[in-house]
């Protein structure tokens, strides 16, 4: 028996799906298209008319060396965050999966970073890692000066990621765990029976099997860290100190919102976009179709 | 080729006995089939050999040597799952060799192994395949491969035929014999299948509830069942159990009323013993109703097996199996007669299932529970 139900008249079924996609065009598709537009004028600051200009907005950008720099300093956050994100979650997820007592609390207490909003979780660890106060200030007491994200660019940046890398621990621990458990018992112990001890079983058996895992979560690791980062950015260092954590979407904000610069934010948004679209298509296309085994 | 050794193993989970204490001396290069309804604690047991398992308490032997503290790569069993569990990231090279890898034997011999191993079991035009990509037969053939190549002493199956077609399953049945008379390592057969155990065992033991109930060749546990638990699971049809007393006469009453002859002196050792009665069904005939002596029934329906016929009686209510022999002709419905030889009878404790007594025609080593 059919399931669905179905509408005889093609406009019953549109206006039942109208109040979506009045919301999906409204949020999405207007303000997309919008920018897109805006990429391609000269906006005045307050309004009141543009000017057609082209790719100015672009070749502009592209020939400016700050925006570079924006743009290698978003990849080496992207990469280090993910990197920190997964490695501490799947070394989490393996010692969790071991030894299962009360995994059902692990389960849910390490989703709750996931939960915090970005602008809170950087209110927190600009207290946590505060030179003067926070946890790192004892590394201060020894060595003065060494920690302070407020004067030392590198250590602004590492602040960040470390900030970042926290909110997805939890994240990327969920999906490991619940990987690593739907691995067979019987893998596991035909390998134990074929000799293999439980560090050679992890490269050898449970590696190897989690890789559809480690495959997306590396998309949306790396995905999220180019968007999410605002709110940790924002509130911990404002893109400083002298631009050393002014990663491309903190850029788009300041450049559009203080600097009411639009066309060139809006150009930025645009290239932003482009590169997530890219890497998300590059990850597919190259490391997908080795991972899956049947 | 090792001997194994078990000696009053117990398991239990938490406070839940599953095990409760197993001897077995198992000899060298024997064939073990343990055989058990599900969750009778027999995968358990082999589990607790091949060291997945903890032993609660206990000893388990494997050549001499206590195991009880020992990893399972050190113990020397190889294990044939019942899912086969085979690795499904590699070639069936990779599956077979990987034993070897994890031991560090270089990648030359390694491949002249796993070679020779293929060969035997007709898997060379596989080895480059995943796991994924062959059929139930091969993938228990790539598992049994596995566990062959690290000429193991000792053999574990853990239902390993229990997920293939009928047909493959007696096929690898006796590929599984030959392979072990030709190897001649120690094995032991976890199954559920009466008949595997039959086919396959140099002596089956009969596990039920986490004890067994008895150890012997296939033989004896056939024709001699030392239980009536034993009594009604060995066996296809399985032997007919009736409940009842023996009276002051000698002859056993069963609940329903009527009176089965006993040998006179059998029914003179345990006149006044509720008792449970056993009969195979090619131990009773089949006779007109109006014999006399004989017990009436009525056919109930007739089981075709091809070689053979038995006629499920209904006796007095109670289901009761006859096997047929020559052309006699029945219908759902006729009225039938059922001869027993009284000394074919089997006799078990009603209280305790324990064997009372068992037919005198054959020395029997299970009369005495």
């Amino acid at each position: 028996m059919e399931k669905r139900v179905t509408f005889s008249s093609t406009t019953v079924g549109l206006l039942f799906a109208l109040p979506m996609l009045l919301l999906i065009f409204v949020f999405f598709y207007w303000p997309s298209a919008q920018a897109v537009y805006w990429a391609f004028t000269l906006e005045q600051p307050w309004g009141g008319g543009n000017a057609w200009v082209g790719f100015d907005n672009f070749r502009q950008l592209l020939s400016d060396p700050v925006y570079w720099g924006a743009i290698s300093r978003s990849l080496v956050f992207a990469l280090s965050s993910t990197a920190i994100a997964m490695g501490m979650a799947l070394i989490l997820a393996l010692l969790t999966d071991r030894e299962m007592r009360g995994h059902k609390i692990y389960r849910s207490v390490f989703i709750w970073p996931y939960a915090i909003a970005a602008p809170a979780l950087g209110l927190a660890f600009r207290f946590i890692l505060a030179p003067e106060a926070g946890l790192l200030s004892i590394i201060n007491q020894v060595w003065p000066g060494l920690w302070n994200p407020a004067l030392d660019g590198k250590d602004a940046m590492i602040a960040v990621i470390v900030a970042f890398s926290w909110k997805y621990i939890g994240y990327n621990f969920i999906f490991f765990l619940s990987a690593l458990q739907g691995i067979p018992r019987s893998l596991t112990e035909a390998a134990a029976m074929d000799g293999s001890g439980p560090l050679r079983r992890i490269f050898d058996m449970q590696l190897p099997l989690l890789t559809p895992t480690l495959f997306f979560l590396l998309v949306i690791n790396i995905t999220e860290s180019f968007q999410d980062s605002f709110g940790i950015v924002d509130v911990m260092t404002q893109g400083g100190p002298a631009r050393a954590t002014e990663l491309m979407v903190y850029k788009i904000y300041f450049d559009g919102f203080k600097g009411l610069d639009y066309s060139g934010a809006a150009a930025q948004s645009i290239i932003l976009m482009l590169l997530v679209i890219l890497l998300t298509i590059f990850q597919f296309r190259f490391i997908e179709r080795r991972v899956h085994y049947k | 080729m090792a001997p194994i050794s078990i000696r009053n193993v117990k398991k239990s989970y938490g406070k839940t006995p599953v095990v409760h204490g197993v001897d077995l001396e198992i000899r060298s290069g024997e064939f073990i089939v343990i055989l058990g309804p599900s969750g009778c604690g027999k995968s358990t047991l082999l589990r607790m050999v091949a060291g997945l398992e903890e032993i609660s308490d206990g000893e388990i032997a494997i050549d001499g040597t206590v195991v009880n503290r020992l990893e399972p790569r050190q113990r020397g069993c190889a294990m044939v799952f019942q899912n086969y569990a085979l690795y499904p990231h590699m070639t069936v090279a990779e599956n077979i060799g990987y034993a070897l890898k994890v031991s560090g034997v270089p990648k030359a011999e390694r491949r002249q192994r796993v070679e020779s191993v293929a060969k035997a079991l007709s898997l060379e035009p596989f080895l480059d395949r995943r796991p994924m990509a062959l059929s139930g037969g091969q993938r228990q053939r790539v598992a049994m491969g596995r566990a062959m190549i690290r000429e193991p002493k000792v053999f574990l199956f853990d239902e390993p035929l229990s997920n293939l077609d009928a047909k493959l399953r007696i096929a690898m049945r006796a590929e599984i014999r030959r392979l072990h008379r030709r190897l001649g390592a120690t094995s032991i057969f976890v199954t559920h299948d009466q008949n595997e155990a039959m086919t396959l065992a140099d002596r089956i033991i009969v596990m039920n509830a986490g004890k067994v109930e008895q150890v012997g060749t296939p033989e004896e546990v056939y024709h001699f069942p030392s239980s009536r638990f034993v009594a009604g699971f060995v066996g296809s049809p399985a032997m007919n159990l009736l409940e009842g007393r023996v009276n002051e006469e000698g002859a056993f009453v069963y609940d329903q009323g009527r009176n089965i002859a006993l040998s006179p002196e059998r029914g003179r050792a345990f006149a006044g013993h509720r008792v449970v009665l056993g009969v195979r069904a090619e131990a009773a005939r089949l006779v007109s109703p109006e014999t006399p002596g004989a017990l009436p029934a009525t056919a109930d329906f007739i089981e075709e097996l091809g070689a053979s016929r038995v006629v499920h009686a209904d006796f007095d209510g109670l289901p009761f199996a006859v096997a047929l022999t020559g052309n006699v002709r029945l219908k759902p419905g006729d009225r039938i007669g059922i001869m027993i030889d009284p000394d074919a009878i089997h006799l078990y404790s009603a209280d305790t299932g324990a064997g009372l007594a068992a037919p005198a025609r054959m020395p029997s080593k299970s009369v005495d529970a």
